[in-house]
């Protein structure tokens, strides 16, 4: 593509170019300068192919530049599943409107089965998730053990349908590095919140 | 793209023998489903991965050589027992490849188009003697398999190549520990729905009561040194293979 085709593409193009630019730089502020290389000890060399509760294809890496918090879960999970949600939402309570508008959560299903995206469309909603900053994803059968292996999450698929598994919270920092987990479920763990509180101070705008 | 053209030429050089599958007793199957467990057909390399092959696979995937591959991949002793490209001397080549961490060897199946076997694969084929399909009730096959374990770690891993058993694979006991698919998820707790921290019984207590055939120390010994792993560890005495799902037979 030539630059004249650039122009003739017109305003959508430009509206287009702002918007993502702006989205660029509220992502921007990850560490010095550090765009280029990949942390080697980063979980997003995986960049695992997701895709999003709204249908949207990404990956796993393209949450740099902004801590994340990391989990994976079942929606047909009765049990702990929903505690999780909770216990995400206190931790994200438990911030200050900025901070919270600087942490990304990520949760990735066990079961892309049936975990459609059309099934994450729906948790989503009853959930009254926060889709600017929380998303729902699920990654093809293959992916989601290598997903699970690399952020230390245990999990085993039962003849009825459930999972057994580790249940954490794991805090990414901006570029990927695992920084800390929790196992708390239900109202927040204090030890991670002040880790969040930590992370972003240390990963500024 | 271009590499996956030319995968056919490795494949012909790997030896898979077909594995008819059925209804098996697993060592980790819960008591829901009493001790069962199905496994599909597969077929199953007839060897641990070699040295030499997985040389071939680092000349033609150089990211996964020793100092390059990511540390979230591959921990500081991958590979570490392998000599400065390229020389590798003729006398390991036929040895087992160690060292290698769960992403490595996944990563060396997919080349083959395959993947690592399941838990429940590996023990299905493990548990044929020369002749019989399952001859785990066997206090003297048993015997046997406990003895090999006993070599001590510290001497110099044969080359690959034991009897066959009775599907045609070798080598699945006393040569090397082999990495399975779900190598972290055989002793996940048997209760997460609880909300206590999972990981205070994942390992001695729900998982433990979970174990059938409580008496099958060789293949108890390797549940516990799996789950003991993460996916980017390696050790001296563990290698893989790999499998590929065959299609299913009209019932």
């Amino acid at each position: 593509m030539n630059r004249r085709h650039l122009l003739a593409a017109g305003g959508i193009a430009a509206a287009t170019l702002v918007i993502s630019g702006a989205q660029a730089l509220a992502a921007a502020p990850t560490t010095t300068g550090a765009t280029s290389t990949l942390p080697t000890d980063s979980v997003y060399q995986l960049a695992t192919p997701l895709t999003d509760q709204n249908g949207r294809a990404f990956s796993l890496g393209d949450g740099r530049g902004t801590p994340t918090i990391v989990s994976m879960f079942y929606t047909s999970c009765q049990f702990v599943c929903p505690m999780l949600v909770e216990a995400i939402r206190d931790t994200q309570q438990k911030l200050g409107d900025d901070e919270r508008s600087r942490v990304n959560v990520l949760m990735v299903t066990f079961d892309p089965q049936h975990d459609t995206v059309a099934v994450l469309q729906k948790t989503a909603k009853q959930r009254q998730l926060d889709s600017t900053h929380w998303t729902l994803a699920r990654a093809e059968a293959p992916n989601v053990r290598k997903l699970a292996s690399v952020l230390g999450v245990q999990y085993k698929a039962l003849p009825n349908g459930d999972y057994n598994h580790t249940t954490a919270l794991i805090l990414l920092d901006t570029d990927g590095r695992i920084v800390g987990k929790t196992s708390q479920l239900g109202d927040a763990d204090p030890a991670f919140v002040k880790l969040v509180k930590a992370t972003l101070a240390s990963s500024k705008r | 793209m271009l590499a996956l053209a030319l995968l056919p030429l490795y494949s012909a050089a790997a030896d898979y023998a077909d594995l008819p599958g059925g209804t098996m007793r697993s060592v980790l199957a819960g008591d829901a489903t009493g001790g069962l467990v199905k496994v599909d057909r597969f077929s199953m390399r007839t060897t641990p991965v070699t040295r030499v092959e997985f040389a071939r696979f680092l000349a033609d995937h150089p990211e996964w050589q020793r100092g390059r591959a990511s540390r979230v991949f591959a921990d500081a002793s991958y590979l570490a027992d392998w000599p400065a490209p390229p020389a590798l001397p003729s006398s390991q080549s036929q040895q087992p490849v160690t060292h290698v961490s769960w992403f490595a060897a996944q990563a060396f199946c997919e080349s083959e188009s395959a993947r690592l076997p399941t838990w429940n694969e590996w023990e299905f084929a493990a548990a044929a003697d020369d002749t019989r399909p399952d001859a785990r009730d066997d206090p003297a096959w048993r015997a046997r398999i406990l003895s090999w374990y006993s070599r001590p770690a510290t001497a110099a891993l044969p080359a690959v190549g034991g009897a066959p058993n009775a599907y045609g694979v070798r080598d699945l006991h006393g040569l090397v520990w082999e990495w399975t698919d779900d190598f972290n998820a055989l002793l996940v707790n048997g209760d997460s729905r609880s909300s206590d921290d999972p990981d205070k019984l994942k390992f001695c207590g729900a998982g433990a009561i979970n174990l059938q055939q409580r008496d099958n120390y060789a293949i108890l010994m390797r549940v516990a040194l799996l789950s003991s792993l993460k996916a980017s560890d390696s050790t001296a005495s563990l290698g893989f293979r790999c499998v590929r799902p065959l299609p299913e037979t009209s019932p």
